[in-house]
Parts: structure tokens; sequence; C-alpha cells
């Protein structure tokens, strides 16, 4: 398995993305701060670990690719791509304002590194999907994995499972999606606003396999991921349970926090939380 | 003077769907660049890209009646290299996806082709669900996007090839039933440009798709009755050719434009939009006018909705009669 020192290594990144977001919430005065935190392990992995990617090469045809689907949750994919050298730590100050290149959600056309232009509920899958068949069935030359984060109450929109049975019917065994099972939207719960479960049923009845581990712990990703990786028949679905706001004791579980930003005071005391919590 | 050549005499032309001019253009582009690929939903003979699928099996990826994956897997495609043409009935790719195709399309600009086959009323019997009359309007005011609506077979072959290698988003807009042939294997097509295909002085025909070779008609009965029409056919709803069309209006001082097609939005609202604000004609727009087709036999529909050539003089007719008192 992953020895301690990389599972540390991942964690101790998730938190410097979690500051980076924190900070860049405060400054643009919008945006969504629950769901950028919670993803902020399976961000860190992605980029820090299970990615081969070189920032230097956003091109490079031999990449991996991922793909945020639930676009609103960029803050924490621009924190990993600057982190990871795609673009300087300053540039994320400019979150959201006019001219920058971190629009409120990702722009391909605006930032080299970005996969696809996202926000738009239930298109990422598919998309993803179109990359995948094209490495697995018409240039087999470049084999290469394709990841697509989705939000739970993205799994709402009907496109969504279109891409589910397509994938399926095409055996894209190296296509591997990421729910993020935070349990919220924003007009709720999920199971009070659309109900999801069982949801891992639902993928394995559209002919995935389907994979449930704890979204913040970066060894159940570590784990899941390889589980993933190695599954070459089938799509896999990792069904990554996570806490909405994780990290920041007054965001956690809390719908509220979906859409909005800290003030510029919750940001740093959420920055102080974040401190207690390494420590905890 | 035309530099456009068209057949020698509208008098009982060949008729040949619109949609297998594209079903041989596609074959055409698959063959000139492997990085073309075809998506159907569940509509692969329908929407002629069975040839193709024959051609190119490894090629051609069918997606089941799921038009908004259609276009976001073609997306993803296109994003990994290939050249993805897209189709489905109209009423619904571009008619149920439009949101799918603004964001992982034209916004996310990836070269994605948009099929949409049976439009106008020519879909005829099948009635109003789907007879697609929106299209244009939906399509055109999406940014990076190509709008063709070619005139018949032939064009519809060199359309497609021209999508195929300009590296945009593209719709293009085909019909099932057969039309009047009127263009040749010589005559010029570029994306962007209208031609004038006929030279006139007292009143411009401009027409797009299906529309166009009503117009020839509709000029042929005018100039019996010593009414000198001139008819530009216009395929590039966008980029609209703007200096073909205000050079035949400031020619005229008279714009008619003819559509198969909501005039709401559509090609006559785009001309409408580039002759107001450069060079104010009186203009008349036909087409359908805010309301939705019917079951019928597509002449019968046309017809019924005042949009055949022997119609379109009649009401072009009153419009001259009328300007001259
Ligand atoms: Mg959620």
């Amino acid at each position: 398995m992953s020895a301690p020192e990389e599972v540390d290594r991942l964690e101790s990144i998730a938190r410097d993305l979690r500051r980076s977001v924190l900070a860049m919430l405060a400054q643009a005065g919008s945006g969504h701060s629950a769901g950028p935190l919670g993803m902020a392990e399976i961000i860190a992995v992605m980029y820090f670990h299970t990615l081969r990617h070189d920032p230097a090469r956003p091109d490079d045809p031999d990449r991996d690719i991922f793909i945020l689907s639930h676009g609103h949750t960029a803050p924490i994919l621009y924190a990993a791509m600057a982190h990871a050298g795609y673009f300087p730590t300053d540039e994320l100050m400019t979150l959201r304002r006019l001219g920058s290149r971190l629009q409120g959600h990702p722009e391909r056309t605006a930032l080299p590194g970005l996969e696809t232009t996202s926000g738009p509920l239930g298109c990422g899958l598919s998309q993803g999907a179109g990359i995948a068949y094209v490495s697995e069935h018409l240039d087999r030359s470049r084999k290469r994995f394709v990841y697509v984060a989705m939000g739970d109450g993205e799994l709402n929109e009907g496109n969504i499972w279109e891409a589910a049975m397509f994938a399926a019917k095409y055996r894209l065994g190296n296509l591997i999606g990421l729910v993020d099972r935070n349990y919220i939207q924003i007009d709720g719960r999920t199971e009070e606003v659309m109900p999801l479960d069982d949801l891992a049923a639902k993928w394995r009845a559209f002919g995935w396999h389907t994979i449930e581990t704890d979204g913040n712990s970066v060894s159940g990703l570590l784990a899941a991921l390889g589980e993933a990786r190695a599954v070459s028949d089938r799509p896999s679905a990792i069904i990554a349970h996570t806490v909405p706001g994780r990290g920041v004791d007054f965001m956690e579980y809390d719908y509220r926090w979906h859409g909005k930003p800290p003030t510029k005071d919750q940001a740093l005391s959420a920055i102080d939380a974040l401190e207690a919590d390494a420590r905890r | 003077m035309s530099a456009f050549p068209t057949i020698s005499s509208i008098e009982d032309p060949a008729h040949e769907p619109i949609r297998f001019g594209f079903g041989r253009g596609l074959v055409r582009a698959g063959a000139a660049d492997d990085r073309v690929v075809a998506l159907c939903a569940d509509l692969t003979e329908s929407t002629q890209m069975h040839a193709f699928k024959e051609r190119f099996p490894e090629r051609f990826i069918e997606v089941g009646v799921a038009e908004q994956n259609l276009v976001t897997v073609a997306s993803g495609m296109a994003r990994a290299g290939r050249i993805p043409f897209t189709s489905s009935y109209a009423a619904f790719s571009p008619g149920r996806n439009w949101e799918q195709i603004k964001t992982t399309a034209c916004l996310n600009d990836q070269p994605v082709k948009i099929v949409g086959s049976h439009t106008g009323l020519n879909v005829g019997p099948d009635g109003a669900t789907h007879q697609m009359l929106e299209d244009i309007a939906l399509m055109r005011v999406l940014p990076n996007m190509v709008v063709v609506a070619p005139g018949d077979s032939i064009e519809a072959e060199k359309a497609t090839m021209a999508l195929a290698s300009n590296g945009s988003p593209g719709y293009l807009r085909l019909a099932r039933d057969p039309t009047p042939i009127f263009t040749t294997d010589e005559s010029p097509f570029t994306l962007g440009r209208a031609y004038v295909i006929r030279a006139g002085t007292d009143l411009s025909l401009l027409g797009t798709g299906t529309m166009t070779f009503e117009l020839l008609v509709a000029a042929e009965v005018l100039d019996r009755t010593g009414v000198h029409a001139e008819v530009l056919h216009v395929p590039t709803v966008k980029p609209l050719d703007a200096r073909t069309i205000l050079a035949s209006a400031a020619k005229t001082g008279l714009v008619v434009t003819a559509e198969e097609a909501q005039v709401a939005g559509g090609f006559g609202s785009a001309v409408a939009e580039l002759l107001s604000a450069e060079l104010p004609t009186r203009l008349v727009r036909l087409g359908v006018e805010d309301r939705f087709g019917e079951s019928g036999r597509p002449r019968e529909l046309l017809e019924k909705f005042g949009l055949t050539g022997e119609h379109i003089a009649a009401r072009v007719q009153a419009v001259v009669t009328v300007g001259r008192k």
C-alpha cells in the first residue's frame, strides 16, 4: 500500500490547497466554499500523485486527462494547478476578476491545462467518455486514463446517465468517475432535493465497476484509484464520501456554505481552524 | 454575368433529398481526413450516415437516443483531436441539446459539427413536432458557430467538406424529402459567401436552403410581368456575406427574404439586422410567422404557408404594386 510518508505529504498538500481556496474566495467575494474544501484530498491525490501530467507541457499528447465536471468547485482545481506549477500562485488572487484567466467556472480557452469548459452540470462525464473512447478504440498508441470528478447533486442530470450507458457499452476501462458524495446541493440535502441512494447500486446497474471510499482519506482514495485503474473491461465509479466544508468547523456539513464565500474575517478564522485540524 | 452556374432551365429540375448530399460529403470528408468521425443518435440511415458507417466502421459511433450525450461525447472526441460530425433530426439536435452545444462546443471552442436533418415544413406528414423551424435562430446566436443551409444536395456535399476542414463548431441544415437541384458541380461554395445567381434591377430576392429554388421560380413569374428580380443564394446564414447583400440592396432598394423556418430570429432577421444597421432598406421577410407546422405533404404545406415560387411571386407583386403607388 502507500507509504505513510506519501500519505502525510498528500495530506499536507490538501491543507495548503484549502488555505489557498479560503484566501481566494475571501478575496473574490463570491464563489462556492463547501464543495472545494471537501474536494481537497481528491484534487491533491489527482494532481500530486495519480495523474500523469507535466505542467510545463499542458498539451502533452501522452498526458492523462482530468475533468472537473461540477465546475463550481473550480477554486480547488485552480489552487492545485498553481501549486503544481501551471501558473504562479499569486495569480490565484485574481479569481473571478475582470480579465482573469481564473474564470468563475473553468473556461478551457482561458487557461492552459484546463481540459474542458464546465459549470453547467452533467456534461463532463460525456466529454471524458469521448476522450476515453478515442484512446481506447481509435488511437491505441496513446494509453491514457481519463478521470472525471462530478458532484452528487449533478447526478440529477439525465446527461450523466446517458454517458454512463455509453461508457459501459463501449467498455471504457480507462474512464474513472469520481463522485464527490457530500450529500448537499444548492437547495439542501441531496436526499431531500432528489434522492440518489443507493448510489453504488445505480452505477453497478449501469454496468460500472463501483467502489466506495472515504473521499477525505488519502489512503482510501489511493486504494480506490489503484483498484479502478486495474479494471480494464469496464469504466469505474469511485463514490468518494466527502464532508462539505471539510477542515473548517463552522462550514462542515452545512449546505448554506454551498454557494457563498467566507468574509475576510471568516477566512482568517477558517485558516486558524485548518491549523488546529492539522494538529488534531 | 453570373459567376455561379445554375441549371440551364428551372422547368422540370431533377430532385434529390438534401441529406443525400451530406451522406456523400461525409464519406469524402472521411476519406480525405482520418480524424473525421461520425456519431449518430439512432437515426443512421435517416440522416444518411450509413454510407460512412459502411466505409469506416471503426470511425462510426452509435450513441443511442441521447442527443445531449451525442454532442458532449463529440466535444470530448474533438478535445482528443478528432473532427466529429453528429447527426439526428434537427428537432432533437439542436432542438434538445442547445445548452450542451453552447457550453461544450462553442464556448469550449471545439470543432463539433451539428447536422440537423429533417428541417422545415419539408418533413411533411410527421407534423409539427418533427418540423424543425427554430434551428436557424437557435444556432446563429451562438458565438463561434457557423450556420449553413445548403440549397440542394449537390451543395450539401460541398458544405460538408467545407465544414470538415474549417476548424470551428458548425451547424448543417438538411431536409428529408427530395427538393429541386439547381446548383451544379461547378457552382462555387465557400463558407460565408452569398451568390448572385440571377441578375436583376427591381428588387433583391434572398433565399437560404430550399427557398432559393422557389425564388428562382418567383423571379421567372415576376419577369413575365415586367418586374426584374435579382436572386441571391445565401447558404451561409452565419457569418452573413454583408458585402454581397448590401451591394444588391443598394442597387434595387427592396429586399425580400425567404426561408423554410421561423422568420423570428431566423435568416430574415439576420438580414434585417444587417440592413437596419448598415443600409436601411425596405424589407419583406417570408417564412413561417410565429406558428407551428402541421401534417401534410411537403408541397401542400409550402402552398398553405405561401412559400412556393408562385405564391412568393404573388406576394412580391402586391408589395411592388403598393410601392409604386
Ligand atoms: Mg454535492
